[in-house]
């Protein structure tokens, strides 16, 4: 994989991963089915082995807690972003209707903004739903380094159909790591 | 892996690898289409072509081009409209109701039905931005600051909330649909051979590399969306529905209409779906991926919502009689009975009787009676707007000003060629996408592939 571009892309993950590469060399191993990926991870975990980075054609299951990855805090991104939209919809019903312009609409009561909410709710709920969604999609793309046209960042085209690469830092000795990963089902060794 | 009861019927048929997977779903978009996708689109262009003149016709002089009159101000627009925001209704369901309950025979269906979704939402935008007859004002019906100093939008208003609504759920549904086709997109770079075909995918890919990292927020992100989209797509045809209930016409000021709308909005949406697949399984040869089972499931939930609105009608009409309002009780007379008698029973057969052939396992795994019913209940579901929203107006509390609707050829124009735009994008995006999310159906490829399934249960029995 060419590291100098990743750098030039700007992609944080990109230059992390550039750096990383740079400090500790990895031992990259391709798999033909996701159980040999799980158990090489699991094996290569158990001996002390840092896993660098797994490329998947599809989401393995059990495979972020295998390989020692942190939860993701997306959703609770998620939820202030909806706290956000709520706050934005209060405040510009509250804006517009209350303290701009009232107006006797329908006759529904227009000198607080608490007699007048429950004609606000369906604004309410898609304000918070509008802001919660996109905003933690936006977050998704951003974080992982996801924009229009952006550099494949899986270093073999296979891995989007049918193969799994996993990169394994190399601690002291080659062999011994290319044997487990050998054992465990690799087909190729880079 | 997961072990599944080898009761359950192969979600997948046939012995399929991962990478026969990837072949197949890339292979409309890799080969030339048959003549039948070329004949169905010159046809839906034409009839898309025909509705932009209209369209085009209809901005120029007003919409007196229209068959309104001052008694019924709202016909075959408004119909046409919820008609549409209810056919995108089964995508949505489909993708995130479906995912919510872990229903797994979603994942064959779902990327096409979410597509319906989103181009279902466009035509149906279309009407009230033409209704308004200056279209280029448009920009009103957003609460930002204008020349008239602040003279903002009306918060109370259930048309405003059905710009929020409308606008919410295309957008969430554009950013669902394009987050799950992401990792598909890649695999169609990551194969393409001709360089054009490797850059258009690469800039739609935005690069994903699959992984592990990403694949895990990809799947919180894909719940959280599911989260959000569910109580949406309840609230999009509750808040189309306020549009008539929250108003004092008898016959729509009603509290049974929005759980009625929805029910009635999944129940053509899952029809169309039916219509859309069983051609495009056809067409592309997607038979081992889009199963009878397929098939199947969606003919059960259109007989259970098709009951559902059943129940409705026949509440509507109880209520009417009980209230005591001589208004309502005249209003659900003249529906069955009146000069449109024949659109109420249009919609009571289509609509109510004809799901009920779906109680028999013979009928509803039938492939063209299926195709047949379903375009049956979305003509039932048509009418049903239809009867709600004239009917309701035509005769209004002065008899002097009693009158009838006609469509002019203008209305029915329009009408056509929002059919043949939706066409129009469902088949350019049957040549151009990954119609199956492949990357989620691998998922269950062990667990619910045909050739896998026996290979367990063979595996069990030496135990």
């Amino acid at each position: 994989m060419d590291t100098t571009k990743h750098v030039q892309v700007g992609s944080a993950q990109a230059e992390a991963h550039a750096a990383h590469a740079a400090e500790t060399p990895v031992l990259s191993a391709l798999f033909r089915d996701d159980d040999d990926l799980m158990a090489a991870v699991k094996a290569a975990r158990a001996k002390g082995y840092t896993i660098a980075e797994a490329y998947t054609p599809f989401p393995v299951h059990g495979l972020d807690k295998a390989m020692g990855l942190k939860e993701t805090r997306i959703a609770i991104a998620a939820f202030m972003y909806g706290a956000l939209g709520l706050s934005t919809a209060i405040a510009i019903t509250y804006y517009m209707m209350i303290v701009d312009w009232p107006q006797n609409i329908g006759g529904k009561p227009s000198f607080t903004w608490a007699l007048n909410m429950p004609a606000f709710v369906p604004i309410l709920f898609e304000l918070t739903v509008f802001f919660a969604a996109h905003l933690m999609v936006w977050t998704f793309f951003v974080r992982n380094g996801l924009y229009p046209g952006g550099k494949a960042q899986n270093p073999d085209p296979r891995t989007t159909d049918d193969h799994f690469l996993l990169e394994v830092e190399i601690k002291g000795d080659r062999a011994p790591l290319e044997a487990l990963m050998k054992q465990n089902g690799a087909i190729e060794l880079h | 892996m997961h072990y599944e009861a080898p009761v359950r019927e192969p979600l997948v048929l046939g012995n399929k690898s991962y990478h026969d997977v990837t072949v197949e779903v890339a292979k409309p978009i890799e080969t030339a289409p048959p003549r039948s996708w070329w004949i169905a689109f010159s046809i839906s262009l034409l009839l898309f072509l025909w509705g932009v003149g209209n369209i085009l016709y209809t901005i120029g002089y007003g919409i007196g081009t229209w068959g309104l009159n001052k008694t019924v101000g709202w016909a075959w627009d408004i119909t046409n409209f919820v008609w549409w925001v209810g056919i995108g209704h089964a995508g949505t369901l489909i993708s995130a109701v479906l995912l919510l309950f872990r229903q797994k025979w979603r994942m064959a269906i779902n990327r096409s039905a979410e597509a319906m979704t989103i181009f279902s939402v466009i035509q149906a935008a279309l009407f009230p931005g033409i209704h308004m007859g200056r279209i280029w004002l448009a920009y009103f019906v957003f609460p930002i600051p204008n020349q008239f100093g602040s003279l903002w939008v009306n918060f109370n208003s259930p048309l405003l909330w059905d710009v929020f609504a409308i606008s919410t759920y295309f957008s969430v549904s554009l950013v669902f649909w394009y987050t799950g086709l992401i990792p598909d997109f890649a695999m169609l770079r990551d194969r393409a051979v001709r360089p054009v075909q490797k850059h258009i995918y690469g800039i739609l890919s935005f690069g994903w590399g699959g992984k592990a990292k990403h694949w895990q927020r990809f799947e919180e992100v894909s719940l959280v969306l599911a989260g959000l989209a569910t109580p949406l797509v309840l609230s999009v045809h509750t808040i189309v529905s306020m549009d008539f209930a929250t108003s004092v016409i008898p016959g729509w000021h009603t509290t049974i209409f929005p759980p009625y709308f929805v029910a009635g909005a999944i129940f053509s949406g899952f029809a169309m779906v039916q219509t859309l697949l069983i051609i495009m399984r056809k067409m592309f040869k997607m038979e081992h991926y889009i199963t009878i089972q397929h098939i199947e499931m969606m003919n059960i939930i259109i007989m259970v919502t098709g009951s559902i609105v059943g129940v409705a009608y026949i509440t509507e009409l109880f209520i009417a009689w009980y209230s005591g309002v001589e208004y309502e009780q005249y209003a659900f007379l003249n529906r069955a009975t009146g000069p449109y008698w024949w659109a109420y029973w249009s919609m009571m057969t289509c609509n109510v009787f004809s799901p009920q052939f779906m109680w028999f396992k013979k009928l509803r795994t039938n492939l063209i009676f299926t195709f047949i019913i379903s375009i049956v209940v979305n003509i039932g579901m048509w009418f049903e707007r239809f009867v709600i929203i004239v009917t309701s107006l035509h005769r209004d509390y002065l008899p002097s000003s009693w009158t009838m609707f006609a469509p002019t050829s203008v209305d029915i124009a329009i009408y056509l060629g929002t059919i043949g735009f939706f066409f129009v994008l469902f088949l350019l995006y049957a040549r151009t996408f990954p119609v199956i999310a492949q990357a989620e159906l691998k998922t269950i490829l062990k667990s619910s592939g045909e050739e896998q399934k026996k290979h367990h249960s063979e595996h069990d029995g030496h135990h």
